[in-house]
């Protein structure tokens, strides 16, 4: 890590009192990264790509769009008709939001089987929760400023939650409308957080890259590294690697930009905001369903909690669970790889999170699967048979059991695998010492 | 996405709908040929143009238009001349003037399409409280888009027996609830065409659906135009990347 | 990316020609798709479809007396329009014009030497001269007088002394009747 000498003399000049180039080539040609890194290890600087294009973007939507309920919806759609490449712009804004979140939860999935939330980078997966978090709020806050009918309803329904808080539920709400309803003042101050927010968003990456560069990427073996040898530059070997990983996600971005526009959209959202309509069904985004279909799952009051409290509660702590992770997973080794049950058990925690998606999506009253014969009860309208609401139920109970029961009792039961001696010689312990006395 | 929402959106009306009523689902559209469906598809401009003057002599009368200005007409192959002589056959008021006083005035290709009511409660209190929606973005904002709204427009028939159809209602196979308060607005021969189409029900549907789908998303052919290049140059460039990449790392196993 | 003495890494030595055409290539074609993604993002601050569309006004000037001035508002700026009196027309066409900074014959100013239109903006820095209202200070000239830097403008709206460099420009315009004038286009439309 001796301090690099640079041939231009500017850069010299420069370095010696801001040293931002010794600095860069620190963090990029010297950093070491695991040689062994895969595919699954492009999803976190493909998320911070992402994260710059949604700033450019917004920050233009910014100079056209206008932030009053009256006038919103059409400054939208003269952003689209009128705007010189407005369409462009705001269609890249509009999906890079679900890309991002598609980027970030394969990124998380890809923590989670690897073991990247354990020792010595807790701190490092508890700033990526921060993150989620931040992108949730800010989604949701974007979301609102379009003011279509799921802009409204979604904006009524979300802030609606905070009502389930004791005593001050109801002061609450009408604080973050700034009325008796979501209006021309709760779009304003969405507006001004979800500008800002964004850099808040930056800010926790930069401390996210900080934490990762202080013990470096965690790898596919879950082992540390030994040494040089199990080691290579991030430049060029991972710059490249990121580039190529950057042109196949544009392919697929630029796919959905141009050809398919409004795929992640709602219809709903095409029709101005009207306080008196309620549409009837109102779906958040996608990326949102799975915590909706948690909120919705609680549907009992337990003791002295209301459902509705308690719904919001399971809601918030299904995320910040996440952050007791790492002491909530007990097993020494980190990659699935030699977990040979927990390796099974991820993925049911990954189907579980789909089929959860799939109950937000649908009304919880409905058939999970169809049956046209079925007679609705006369009294109540109930159609008999296995209703979204109960999978819901089952999902989210599966949710909370995999973080809080799955996860601690696999730490202490499970035998892992023999784990590789180092990187470089990705052999088990015991075959490794033979190896090595053959070299 | 759109597969699913129609399903949720199906099955939320199942849900909401009150006890003991018939199935309220609309019935299952039918797909049509649109000469703007795929990657390559373009408007048909004579269509278009048809469903404009449909659009005028027969919606224009309850439905605005407002997202749309008369000049953006030549996204359908409308010429300066044609947009000039479509605008000053409207009255727009505007104002106000020197006086105050607001004043009417021939429209300018400028002007936004000039809506039939002052305001919403206008509209509303004109059609016995039914609210006629704006049909800017209309095929962009209904589950099933293009063939949502010809099945709508063809839709109309004799209630089912048994159906309760409620006063100053309409039967509409493809409406949800099946009741909607617009009267079928097209019949045969509603508008007589200057290229001389025949003006079936169904042709009129299928020019108006297009004008609106035009209407909706008026970027659609410039945005394939553009995809279509930067797909093909992001695969060149992918490959570039990839090329790179390999020849990086080959010396390193 | 700043380069480095050190050698490169282990395996990134081969030099091809293969590698060096590739990488030269992959720059080349890189580097031109973020030209052509840079493009969008600066033209969405040209001005708009819809603000263009809204390039002419009609005037109606019948009601202006001679003597009088009346401001419309064209494109956003303040178009100025003189009735002008016998006596200004005199003045304005009288000056010798090679004396001028920016020679302009007033009968190439004015296409009926009774109307005077001018786009009301300093062409200093862009303020908006005085001498519409007949309260107004009017300057050394009769004309118009800029307060931000002191520039004197005669009866056809030409600099005379200050520090703009220009005369009050003449928008483009055209008389439809003799009572209604269209600012913004050159030719009637058809």
């Amino acid at each position: 890590m001796s301090a690099p000498v640079f041939k231009n003399p500017i850069v010299r000049w420069v370095d010696y009192r801001l040293p931002i180039f010794s600095f860069m080539h620190h963090e990029m040609h010297e950093y070491p990264a695991p040689r062994n890194l895969n595919y699954w290890w492009n999803f976190g600087s493909l998320s911070g790509i992402v994260l710059m294009a949604m700033i450019v973007t917004g920050i233009v939507l910014a100079m056209h769009y206008t932030p009053h309920a009256d006038m919103a919806f059409a400054s939208v759609e003269r952003i689209m008709r009128d705007v010189n490449y407005g369409w462009l712009i705001r269609y890249i804004h509009m999906n890079g939001g679900s890309m991002f979140f598609l980027l970030v939860y394969i990124h998380i999935f890809r923590g989670l089987y690897y073991g990247s939330y354990k020792a010595p980078r807790e701190l490092l997966w508890i700033l990526g929760v921060v993150i989620l978090l931040l992108m949730m709020a800010t989604a949701f806050m974007g979301y609102v400023l379009p003011w279509g009918q799921m802009s409204f309803w979604g904006a009524t329904v979300i802030t609606n939650l905070f009502s389930a808080i004791p005593w001050v539920g109801e002061s609450v709400v009408a604080w973050l409308w700034g009325g008796f309803a979501v209006d021309n003042p709760t779009l304003n101050r969405f507006y001004s957080l979800h500008y800002l927010l964004p850099f808040a968003i930056l800010g926790v990456v930069f401390l996210h890259m900080w934490a990762l560069h202080r013990f470096g990427s965690n790898n596919p073996l879950g082992i540390d590294t030994k040494g040089p040898q199990d080691t290579i530059p991030f430049h060029p070997y991972y710059t490249y690697k990121d580039l190529y990983g950057l042109g196949v996600f544009l392919i697929v971005f630029a796919i959905f930009v141009f050809f398919a526009p409004n795929f992640f959209g709602e219809p709903d959202n095409y029709i101005q905001a009207d306080p008196l309509v309620t549409p009837t069904h109102i779906v958040p985004e996608w990326y949102l369903l799975p915590y909706y279909a948690i909120l919705r799952a609680i549907t009992f009051d337990i003791w002295f909690l209301e459902a509705k409290l308690i719904g919001v509660i399971a809601m918030f702590a299904s995320i910040l669970l996440l952050m007791f992770l790492p002491w909530l997973d007990r097993s020494p080794v980190r990659s699935a790889k030699f977990r040979p049950i927990y390796k099974w058990v991820f993925w049911v925690f990954v189907i579980d999170c789909v089929i959860l998606g799939v109950v937000g999506a649908n009304a919880p009253g409905d058939l999970v699967f169809p049956n046209p014969e079925a007679v609705p009860d006369p009294e109540t309208g109930d159609l008999p048979g296995f209703k979204y609401l109960l999978l819901g139920q089952i999902a989210t109970a599966y949710y909370f059991l995999h973080l809080l029961a799955v996860i601690p009792l696999l730490g202490l039961l499970e035998r892992p695998l023999p784990v590789p001696h180092s990187i470089s010689r990705p052999v088990a312990a015991g075959a490794g010492v033979r190896r090595m006395e053959k070299a | 996405m759109r597969r699913i929402s129609i399903a949720v959106f199906a099955a939320c009306l199942g849900v909401f709908a009150p006890a003991g009523a018939e199935a309220e689902e609309g019935a299952e559209l039918t797909h049509q040929s649109w000469s703007f469906a795929g990657m390559f598809g373009t408007y048909d401009r004579a269509a278009a143009q048809r469903g404009l003057q449909v659009y005028t002599e027969v919606c224009a009368a309850c439905h605005s238009l407002s997202l749309l200005s008369y000049r953006h007409l030549s996204g359908i192959g409308l010429d300066e001349d044609a947009i000039e002589a479509i605008a000053a056959a409207v009255t727009v008021t505007d104002g106000p003037n020197d006086e105050g006083d607001m004043f009417d005035r021939p429209g300018r290709p400028a002007d936004r399409f000039v809506a039939p009511f002052a305001n919403d409660k206008a509209a509303r209190a004109a059609n016995n409280g039914a609210f006629p929606p704006d049909l800017s973005l209309i095929v962009k904002a209904r589950p099933g888009g293009a063939d949502y709204v010809y099945a709508l427009l063809t839709g109309y028939e004799e209630p089912p027996a048994g159906f309760e159809l409620q006063d100053g209602m309409n039967y509409n196979a493809y409406f949800t609830g099946h009741q909607i308060a617009m009267p079928a607005p097209l019949s045969d021969d509603a508008v007589t065409y200057a290229d001389g189409t025949p003006a079936t029900v169904a042709q009129m549907a299928h020019d108006l659906t297009t004008f609106f789908a035009w209407s909706a998303e008026p970027e659609a052919e410039a945005r394939k135009r553009m995809g279509v290049k930067v797909v093909l140059f992001l695969i060149v460039l992918t490959f570039l990347f990839y090329a790179v990449k390999r020849k990086v790392w080959r010396g390193l196993h | 990316m700043a380069e480095t003495m050190k050698p490169a890494p282990d395996g990134h030595g081969d030099s091809g020609t293969r590698r060096d055409f590739l990488d030269l290539a992959t720059v080349a074609i890189g580097g031109m798709g973020v030209i052509s993604l840079a493009w969008p993002f600066i033209d969405q601050m040209n001005p708009s479809a819809d603000t263009l569309a809204l390039k002419t006004i009609e005037v109606d000037i019948a009601a202006i007396e001679v003597g009088q001035s009346v401001t419309v508002v064209w494109q956003g700026k303040p178009v100025f329009i003189r009735r002008r009196t016998a006596e200004e027309i005199a003045t304005a066409g009288s000056v010798a014009i090679d004396d001028l900074r920016d020679p302009q014959a007033d009968i190439d100013r004015a296409q009926k030497s009774e109307w005077l239109i001018l786009v009301g903006v300093c062409t200093h820095l862009g303020c908006i001269p005085l001498g519409q209202k007949p309260t107004d200070e009017k300057g050394a000239f009769g004309g118009w007088y800029c307060p931000c830097h002191g520039s004197h403008y005669d009866t056809s709206g030409r600099i005379r002394r200050g520090p703009a460099p220009e005369n009050l420009r003449v928008p483009p315009y055209i008389y439809l009747t003799d009572t209604l004038v269209l600012i913004g286009e050159s030719k009637a439309p058809a």
